[in-house]
């Protein structure tokens, strides 16, 4: 079992096997959390620090509850209210909480590439919980376990990502994830919301959902952000929702047994349709989110491990 | 009177190298022989070059230095030894200081402490419009009056047309010079690089290459409409190539220029959100990249500048994004412009007239030439020495160059101004 890596910056630096290392290590969690007694010690006396520089309630409880699992000492820290108001950088505000000796720090950030240069300056291990229009690692993989179990394998199924590709870090992060583990990958969307250079990536292109979706094993729905509508993305969303909202008709066009993913939190009416979202023979959602908490649990796991090494041999 | 033996005198008149010797005096050359020569003058100091190049020195058009506003980052006295040492001898300022250089009075002042510090010629350029706000032109009669050669909004677009076509009119019965920054603004808004693979994966805002060619497109139908004297301060994309070639034949007053840095590195070279090689227009792709270094060659594209712009560090730790955009590059655009001379991509000749020659002559400056009765502005260097780039060592206030850690070859062994030598290497 091997995960050479100091942090969790983003999906583009693990290997498969490093992939499947991590996923292996969340199915114990996943069994962990669903016995009586969810507690382990593996990061007992560490010190986990959430630092979020942009709004999240479900990945910040998601990352905490995984830390308090696991039996850290879990501290919250709203960045909005705090420094950045009072005009502190980045990196200050990095080297500051450096000094607290924190042993995991939790990042959001809302630039590209914020907490790669953050991982820079600190002395503990960093895990990205979303960067800009960058990474969102942990969520790729949670996808990934999700998938795993659901359909017994990550390899060789077609799956179809559906929505705003081009601002979406979920989408990057799964994009790279389910191809380096030798996926097919669709990305379904209007033109004005795929990245430029998209060729380039090893991925086939669809603006028709419908003919996207035809024989996909899995189909993940991402989220519409509302501020895309004053962009002039899209023209409107009945118009999005008409054309690539997901509803039983168009998913009719998968394959019967494929699933429904959603990152969340959902737009109902706007990218998916509400009673197919709570299809419990069709969506995963619920079970995305527990599978959350035992990612995020193995990903801390296997980075205070390295830390503690380290600080061994030091 | 100096007397320089054995030296690869380079003629960007003739875009030649001829080995020989060249003398000079009183601020100017005086004679220029080729072949080795026996006997200097009498009363002559000799420098024996040895083999090494000696060229016109380079003529600068679009350094920022940071005076008034950000002294901090840049003066006069900084960017100049910086200058001398990189073998610039004249440096063309950019108005986009804080505040801008938009009246007469601030004109004096950047005159002023020029000639109190700066080693090395200083001919500033006067912003267009006042604040370079895109609103009102300022005063250009009075503004060339007091010393501007150019006029220019530095990188911000003038969006009104309306108010473009009046400056480039005004501009044109002065026969006064205008810079602009060939781009569409709408489309290149909070661009931090260039739409592509890389841009994507990065998740960086980007802009695509064809907002240059639409901003070079607009100012041409302009230019054809007014007559005026236009200089596009920066092509780096392929697709704008043929708008300046046509542009050209049909006999408007246009030239364009570009920046070392878009002759010499990336898209790609911003890795890991390296903010040193952030730069505005952003880094291009391979393919631009060798487009415009053969437009060099070919001649289509007139001028390299260094875009010198220094940002303190402050400007630069930030995420990409945020970070401030530009390089400081006086000291290195010699040994960067070498690379496409070792390349083979740019022959010497051609590689001088694009760094000297053409600078000088679309100024109306007599210098950024070797022949006799031209001012004594010379550069001696080794077009091969190596070295390993390393930014501590330069002179600038500011020390963001993208080169920091690189392998360069070329080095500056003597800057001469007006005769005199105000650098040497050590």
């Amino acid at each position: 079992m091997t995960f050479a890596h100091r942090h969790l910056l983003g999906i583009e630096h693990l290997a498969q096997h490093e992939i499947e290392t991590l996923l292996n290590l969340a199915d114990e969690y996943v069994m962990l959390n669903r016995a009586e007694a969810k507690h382990s010690d593996r990061l007992a006396g560490l010190t986990q620090v959430n630092m979020f520089f942009e709004n999240s309630t479900r990945t910040q409880a998601s990352f905490e509850i995984a830390g308090k699992r696991l039996g850290a000492d879990v501290m919250n820290m709203a960045m909005q209210a705090s420094s950045i108001t009072k005009g502190e950088t980045l990196i200050d505000t990095a080297m500051t909480l450096n000094a607290m000796h924190p042993d995991l720090l939790v990042v959001r950030h809302p630039h590209s590439g914020a907490v790669d240069l953050l991982a820079q300056k600190v002395n503990c291990a960093v895990l990205n919980a979303g960067d800009g229009r960058h990474e969102h690692p942990t969520q790729a993989l949670l996808d990934g376990l999700t998938i795993r179990r659901k359909k017994g394998r990550l390899h060789r199924l077609s799956i179809a990502i559906c929505g705003d590709i081009a601002h979406s870090r979920v989408a990057r992060s799964n994009i790279i994830l389910l191809g380096k583990m030798e996926n097919r990958i669709r990305l379904i969307g209007p033109p004005t919301l795929m990245p430029s250079g998209i060729q380039q990536f090893g991925v086939e292109v669809f603006d028709d959902m419908t003919r996207g979706l035809e024989d996909v094993d899995v189909v993940m729905m991402l989220r519409l952000q509302k501020e895309r509508m004053d962009g002039g993305f899209i023209p409107s969303e009945r118009e999005y929702y008409h054309r690539y909202g997901l509803n039983a008709e168009k998913l009719a066009f998968a394959k019967p047994d494929a699933i429904v993913m959603h990152p969340g939190p959902m737009n109902r009416g706007v990218e998916i349709d509400g009673t197919l979202a709570d299809d419990i023979n069709r969506s995963v959602i619920q079970e995305q989110v527990e599978m959350g908490v035992a990612v995020r649990m193995a990903a801390m796991d296997l980075l205070a491990r390295n830390l503690l090494e380290t600080r061994g041999a030091a | 009177m100096l007397h320089f033996t054995n030296a690869k005198i380079v003629d960007p008149e003739k875009a030649s190298v001829t080995f020989g010797s060249l003398s000079m005096a009183n601020g100017a050359v005086q004679e220029i022989v080729a072949g080795r020569a026996d006997q200097a003058p009498a009363g002559a100091t000799v420098v024996d070059c040895a083999g090494r190049y000696l060229a016109p020195g380079i003529v600068d058009v679009g350094v920022k230095v940071c005076e008034p506003g950000e002294r901090h980052k840049e003066s006069f006295g900084s960017a100049g030894l910086a200058a001398a040492a990189g073998g610039v001898t004249t440096i063309v300022t950019r108005p986009d200081t804080e505040p801008a250089i938009d009246n007469p009075e601030a004109l004096e002042f950047v005159i002023r402490r020029a000639r109190e510090a700066a080693p090395v010629h200083v001919l500033p350029i006067a912003a267009l419009t006042k604040a370079r706000a895109g609103r009102e032109m300022t005063e250009i009669g009075f503004l060339l009056d007091a010393g501007a050669v150019a006029f220019s909004d530095g990188d911000r677009v003038v969006k009104n047309t309306k108010v473009f076509s009046r400056a480039l009119t005004y501009a044109r019965s002065l026969g006064a010079l205008v810079i602009a920054h060939p781009q569409d603004p709408c489309l290149s808004d909070g661009a931090a690089a260039t739409s592509g693979k890389l841009a994507s994966l990065r998740g960086l805002p980007s802009v695509s290459p064809m907002a240059e060619r639409m901003g070079l497109d607009r100012d041409i139908a302009l230019i054809e409409m007014t007559g005026a004297r236009y200089h596009a301060d920066q092509i780096t994309t392929a697709r704008a190539l043929p708008a300046l070639e046509r542009a050209k034949r049909n006999g408007l007053d246009i030239t364009a220029g570009t920046s070392i840095h878009h002759l010499t590195l990336n898209a790609l070279d911003v890795g890991d959100y390296r903010t040193f090689f952030k730069l505005k227009p952003p880094l291009r792709d391979e393919q631009d990249r060798l487009a415009i270094a053969e437009a060099i060659q070919s001649g289509l594209i007139d001028t390299i500048s260094s875009m010198h712009t220094p940002q303190d560090e402050e400007s630069k730790r930030l995420p990409f994004e945020a970070a401030a955009s530009g390089a400081v590059a006086l000291e290195t655009l010699l040994p960067a412009a070498m690379r496409l001379y070792h390349a083979n991509l740019v022959d010497m000749g051609t590689l001088w007239r694009a760094l000297s020659l053409n600078p000088a002559k679309r100024l109306g400056l007599d210098t950024g030439r070797l022949s006799p009765g031209a001012p004594a502005d010379l550069v001696l260097f080794d077009a091969d020495a190596p070295f390993v780039m390393d930014r501590a060592m330069l002179r600038s206030k500011s020390r963001n160059t993208p080169f920091d850690g690189q392998r360069m070859q070329g080095k500056v062994l003597a800057t001469y101004v007006s005769g005199q030598k105000v650098f040497e290497a050590s």
